[in-house]
C-alpha cells in the first residue's frame, strides 16, 4: 500500500514539467488555438525525441516499455501545460488499439512510426448519435479478407485533419469491426469543427474508404473495451493536471490581488474555496491513479471497470468545480481572453465530455453496484 | 503506486482477521439484515457497556477488553515499553481498518487515544506508573475537559481557573461537550493557571478523579434525544499538585502532543462502504416495500456517494503513505476530516431519502422503520461531525493557511 510516485515516476514528472515549461508556454497554447493544424510539428518531434509517443510501446516496437501508471504521470503534465496537438489521439487512439488488437505485422509497421512521431493516428469512434456504446456504431463496413471498405459519418474525431491514419469503428454483418484507414484518399473527407476548447475535433465523412482490418471481423467492440478504458483514464489524468494548474494559478492570484487593503486570499470566503479546490484536485488525482493501477496491475475485470467509471464520474465533476472556483477567484480579469485562467476553463469542458461525462459514468457505476 | 498489501501487510491483516473471528464476542457481531452503523462511542459500545446495569453487557465488555489486552492490542500505537503493541503506522492502519470492517467496538477510548500518549511524552515516572497500566487493563476510562461555553473554536480563550494552594490546585469553572464523562472515571482538562499571560501561555494540563468533591457532571441531551456529552462544573475542586502534567502554564503545548498514531480516519470510510453494502442487500429483499416510487434520482445519488467513499478511502491511504514514509501530514489530515464528515452527512441524507415518508420513523423497533431507522438516526447523528474536532470552517482555514500558504485573515 503506497500512494506515492516511485523514483522513476518522479524523474519523469520533473523532466516533463521542465521540458514543457520551456517548450510549451502559454503563448504557444494561444498560438495553436488559431493555428490551422493546431499543433507545432517542431514541438511534436521534440516530444518524440523525449520518448513520449512510445512511452507505452514495448521496446521491441521502438518504444520505451513503461507501464500505464507511468504514462498517466506524463499525461498529467501534458494537462498541466495544456499541450496542444494530437498526442492523446495518436497514443491512445493509435498505439493502444494496435497494441490491443493488431497483428504482429501491423505492430511492426505502425508502432515504431508512432513512437518516432512519424505518423499520427486518431480514433474515429463516435458518430452523429454522440453515443459511447456499441449501439452508437452505425457506419457500414464491408470486409473482404484483410480489406475493409467503410461508409458513414464519424463525428467529434480529434485531430483527424492532421492524422495519417484513423482507427475506425464500423459495423459489418458480424458486428463492430475495426479498421486502420489512411486519411489521404478520396473516400475520406474531414471538416474541422470550431469547439469551446479550440482543439481540432472533426466531422469525418467516409465514402467507400479503404482500410485494413484491425483485429477480427466482428471483434471490434471487444477489442475497444480496454482501449476506451485507457483513453478514459488518460482523459482523467489530463483533467488532473489541468485542474492542478488552474488551482495553483488561482491560489497565487489570491495571494497577490489586494482589495480593502489586504490580499483577497486572507478572506475566509476565498480561503475556503481554495481549500475545496485542493480537496477536489487531490481527490481526482488518487481516484484516477487507482483506475490506472487497476489497469496496470491487471486487477479483476469487474474491479477495473467500476474503477474507471468512478474515476471519470468524479474527475469530470470535481475538475469542473475547480475551474469554476478558479474563475470566481479571479473576478473580472478571469473573464478576459488575455488572462490565462480561461484557457483551463474551456479545455476542462472538452475533457469532461470526452468518453462520457459524470452523468454517463454515474449510471454505469449504479448498474455495476447492483442499484 | 500500489493499492494492495505487501506480503507482510497481508500476513498481519490475516492475523487481525483471525483474532477478530476467534475473539469478538457474539453480541458485538453484526446481525444479518441489520444495520451496524458506526461505532457508537459515547452513547453505546464498550464505554457504555462497562458501566451498564445489565450484567451481560458488563461481562461482554470485559471479555472483549481482556481478549485485546492478552493480545497486547488495547493500545496498538503505544510503544512496547509502555505496554502498547508498538505497531508501525501501516500496521495500525490495517488494524483499524479490520476492526472497522468487523464493526468491532474500540476499547480504551480517550485513555488510549489521548491521555496515554500525552503521559508517555510529558508524564513523570510516577504518573505513568499510576495511570498507563490502568488504561491498558480497561480498568479506567477517561474523559476530556477542553471546550467551555465561551471557548469553542477559540479554545485557547478558556477561562476555567486553577489556583495553586499549597500542595493543591483549586479549580473553578465549567467545561462543556465532555463526551462520555458519565461513563468515565478520570478526567483530563485544560485550565487557566495564569490569567495575565498571553492566552496560549497561561494554560495547564491537569488530571483528576471525576469523583473529586466539587465536580458535577450534568447530562446534555443531544438533538437525537441521546445522552452522549455533558456539562461539567467545577466548584472549589481541590486537585493534588502532582496531577499537573508537564510544566505549569505549558498545558496548551502538552495538550497538542501527538504520538506516531496513524491518522487516516479509515474507520469512517469503512463504515460508509459497509453501510452502502448493507443497504443494497436490504433493497434486494424487504427494502422494496419501503423504497420510494421515484427511486431513480436517489439511485444515482447513491452511486455518487459510493464514488465519494472511494475518494475518502484514497485520502486515508494517502495519509498512511505519508506517515509510512516518516513524514507528518500537513493539510492532508484536515482534508480527510472535512471531506469525511461532509460525506457522512450527504450519505445519510441520500440513504434516508430512499425511504420517502418512511424516513420519518425514528423508533428502531417499529415495523415501519427500514433498517431499524439507521439512516435517519445517522442523518441526525452526523450533524456534529462537521463541528467537533475542529469545525470544518477551522479545518478549511488550516488547509488554506498552513497547507496553501494563504495569508491569515
Amino acid at each position: 500500500m503506497d500512494l506515492g510516485l516511485n523514483e522513476q515516476q518522479e524523474l519523469l514528472k520533473n523532466s516533463a514539467r521542465e521540458f514543457l515549461e520551456n517548450e510549451c508556454p502559454e503563448s504557444h497554447v494561444r498560438d495553436m488555438e488559431e493555428d490551422e493544424k493546431g499543433y507545432s510539428p517542431v514541438l511534436w518531434q521534440k516530444m518524440a525525441e523525449q520518448g513520449w509517443h512510445g512511452l507505452l510501446v514495448p521496446e521491441q516496437y521502438g518504444g520505451a516499455g513503461f507501464d500505464f501508471i507511468d504514462q498517466m504521470v506524463l499525461v498529467e503534465e501534458l494537462g498541466r501545460a495544456l499541450v496542444p496537438g494530437p498526442y492523446m489521439s495518436s497514443v491512445f487512439g493509435g498505439a493502444v488499439p494496435i497494441l490491443e488488437a493488431g497483428s504482429d505485422a501491423q505492430k511492426q509497421e505502425f508502432l515504431p512510426k508512432i513512437a518516432a512521431g512519424e505518423v499520427i493516428f486518431s480514433l474515429a469512434l463516435t458518430e452523429p448519435s454522440a453515443r459511447f456504446d456499441e449501439a452508437g456504431i452505425q457506419a457500414k463496413a464491408t470486409v473482404s479478407g484483410q480489406d475493409v471498405t467503410i461508409s458513414g459519418t464519424k463525428l467529434f474525431v480529434s485531430d483527424a485533419h492532421v492524422a495519417d491514419y484513423l482507427v475506425v469503428a464500423a459495423r459489418s454483418g458480424k458486428g463492430v469491426t475495426l479498421a486502420i484507414v489512411p486519411t489521404k484518399q478520396a473516400g475520406v473527407k474531414t471538416t474541422v469543427l470550431q469547439t469551446i476548447a479550440r482543439d481540432k475535433q472533426c466531422e469525418v465523412v467516409l465514402e467507400n474508404a479503404k482500410g485494413q482490418l484491425l483485429g477480427t471481423d466482428g471483434g471490434g467492440w471487444a477489442a475497444l473495451g480496454p482501449v476506451i478504458q485507457k483513453y478514459t483514464v488518460a482523459e482523467c489524468a489530463y483533467l488532473v493536471g489541468l485542474a492542478q494548474m488552474d488551482f495553483e494559478i488561482a491560489v497565487d492570484y489570491a495571494k497577490e490581488r489586494v482589495q480593502f487593503g489586504r490580499p483577497i486570499g486572507s478572506f475566509q470566503a476565498i480561503q475556503h474555496k481554495c481549500a475545496d479546490m485542493v480537496t477536489d484536485v487531490d481527490g481526482s488525482r488518487f481516484i484516477m491513479y487507482k483506475a490506472a493501477w487497476s489497469i496496470a496491475s491487471g486487477q479483476p475485470a469487474n474491479d477495473t471497470s467500476i474503477a474507471v467509471n468512478m474515476a471519470k464520474a468524479w474527475c469530470s465533476e470535481a475538475t469542473r468545480r475547480v475551474v469554476a472556483h478558479g474563475q470566481q477567484i479571479h473576478g473580472g480579469i478571469g473573464f478576459t481572453k488575455d488572462y490565462k485562467i480561461q484557457l483551463f476553463y474551456r479545455r476542462q469542458k472538452r475533457a469532461e465530455l470526452a468518453f462520457g461525462d459524470a452523468d454517463f459514468h454515474r449510471e454505469l457505476v449504479a448498474q455495476q453496484l447492483g442499484l | 503506486m500500489d493499492w494492495s498489501d505487501s506480503p507482510e501487510q497481508a500476513k498481519f491483516r490475516q492475523e487481525v482477521r483471525t483474532f477478530i473471528q476467534q475473539k469478538l464476542p457474539e453480541s458485538y457481531r453484526p446481525k444479518a439484515g441489520e444495520a451496524t452503523g458506526e461505532d457508537e462511542g459515547f452513547t453505546g459500545g464498550w464505554q457504555a457497556d462497562r458501566k451498564s446495569t445489565d450484567p451481560k453487557r458488563v461481562a461482554t465488555a470485559q471479555q472483549w477488553a481482556t481478549a485485546l489486552a492478552e493480545q497486547g492490542w488495547i493500545a496498538p500505537a503505544w510503544p512496547k515499553e509502555y505496554g502498547g503493541a508498538g505497531l508501525s503506522t501501516i500496521e495500525q492502519f490495517i488494524y483499524n481498518q479490520e476492526m472497522a470492517e468487523a464493526a468491532a467496538p474500540s476499547v480504551g477510548g480517550m485513555g488510549v487515544s489521548m491521555l496515554g500518549p500525552t503521559l508517555i511524552v510529558h508524564g513523570s515516572p510516577e504518573q505513568k506508573q499510576e495511570h498507563l497500566s490502568r488504561i491498558l487493563s480497561g480498568e479506567v476510562a477517561w474523559a476530556q475537559g477542553y471546550s467551555e461555553p465561551g471557548a469553542g473554536s477559540d479554545l485557547a480563550s478558556l477561562q476555567t481557573r486553577a489556583v495553586r494552594d499549597g500542595d493543591e490546585y483549586v479549580i473553578n469553572g465549567q467545561k462543556i461537550w465532555t463526551s462520555g464523562a458519565h461513563f468515565a472515571d478520570w478526567l483530563f482538562a485544560l485550565v487557566r493557571t495564569d490569567p495575565e499571560a498571553p492566552k496560549h501561555r497561561g494554560i495547564s494540563f491537569m488530571i483528576m478523579d471525576i469523583k473529586t468533591p466539587g465536580i458535577t457532571v450534568r447530562p446534555l441531551i443531544n438533538m437525537g434525544w441521546e445522552h452522549g456529552f455533558n456539562e461539567t462544573f467545577f466548584e472549589d475542586v481541590r486537585v493534588p499538585a502532582k496531577n499537573l502534567i508537564g510544566e505549569e502554564n505549558r498545558g496548551w503545548y502538552v495538550g497538542m502532543t501527538l504520538l506516531d498514531f496513524e491518522r487516516s480516519g479509515i474507520a469512517g470510510a469503512v463504515s460508509y462502504r459497509r453501510g452502502m453494502a448493507e443497504m443494497k442487500e436490504f433493497l434486494k429483499g424487504n427494502g422494496k416495500s419501503y423504497r420510494r416510487q421515484d427511486f431513480n434520482t436517489t439511485r444515482l445519488e447513491l452511486a455518487d456517494r459510493a464514488i465519494e467513499t472511494e475518494v475518502l478511502f484514497n485520502f486515508a491511504f494517502r495519509i498512511v503513505t505519508i506517515q509510512s514514509r516518516g513524514l507528518v501530514p500537513n493539510y492532508e489530515a484536515s482534508v480527510n476530516k472535512t471531506f469525511g464528515s461532509e460525506l457522512h452527512q450527504r450519505l445519510s441524507r441520500t440513504q434516508s431519502k430512499a425511504w420517502g415518508l418512511y424516513a420519518n420513523v425514528w423508533d428502531r423497533s417499529s415495523k415501519y422503520a427500514p433498517m431499524q431507522a439507521a439512516h435517519i438516526h445517522d442523518y441526525v447523528g452526523s450533524v456534529p461531525h462537521s463541528i467537533f474536532s475542529g469545525s470544518n470552517e477551522i479545518q478549511r482555514n488550516v488547509i488554506a493557511t498552513r497547507g496553501l500558504g494563504l495569508p491569515r485573515g
